[in-house]
């Protein structure tokens, strides 16, 4: 399936982008994030949650949206 | 009299003490109000390694964001008796000293409004997906982390 994947503060600034979409075949968000630690390796070791269908969800989460958006800790107000 | 109607809370650039004044004037024809409570936030020119912040740009997940100011504002109506909730918070750049948000509450009475602000403003800052980043005077920048 096609997944658009979303990067958010200092996330869009590691990966140098804002969105992107990656053909993915497996499950799940961590298998997910293995392949985007793959790609951006200093994605690793940041502090980030992940949101699917607008959510905060955890990494064991299966995929069932089309949007998966990684965001860094909030800082509003 | 409840104000529930989903409204835009996004505004570019600061928040106008204009703005704010008119929002509260708006208020003078509910006269069920009897208590109004606001949280104005202002950035700050903190200084790191010398280097003073000289304005905060911000970024949301708008899509979210607008969902989880809807959700608390659903749930701050349900705890409290509220008329009316406003809350307006900035996307883009914010010079130092200027509103980057505005939280704006209304009850009969004094204490529900205390109560209830707090709540709100708490709710915004753990849950809503916005991202300050924090610009200095040599235009080098770090991402803003709230405590």
């Amino acid at each position: 399936m096609i997944l658009s994947i979303k990067y958010f503060g200092l996330l869009a600034e590691i990966t140098n982008k804002e969105e992107e979409l990656i053909d993915f075949s497996r499950s799940y968000i961590w298998e997910l994030l293995e392949v985007l630690y793959i790609k951006y390796p200093n994605l690793k070791n940041k502090d980030f949650q992940v949101a699917q269908n607008q959510e905060l969800v955890p990494f064991e989460t299966e995929i069932n949206g089309k949007e998966i958006v990684l965001l860094p800790p909030f800082s509003g107000g | 009299m409840s104000d529930k109607k989903i409204k835009s809370v996004f505004i570019q650039g600061a928040i106008s003490s204009e703005f704010i004044g008119k929002s509260i004037a708006k208020h003078q024809t509910k006269t069920s109000i009897g208590a109004h409570n606001i949280f104005l936030g202002q950035v700050r020119a903190d200084v790191v390694d010398g280097k003073a912040i000289k304005a905060i740009e911000y970024s949301a997940y708008e899509d979210m964001a607008n969902a989880k100011f809807y959700e608390i504002r659903e749930s701050a109506f349900e705890k409290f008796e509220l008329i009316c909730m406003h809350i307006y918070h900035s996307l883009g750049t914010v010079n130092a000293g200027d509103i980057c948000l505005f939280v704006f509450v209304s009850s009969p009475h004094r204490k529900t409004v205390f109560d209830a602000l707090e709540f709100i403003v708490e709710e915004i800052k753990a849950k809503v997906p916005v991202f300050g980043k924090e610009i200095f005077e040599d235009n080098s920048h770090q991402w803003k982390v709230n405590n």
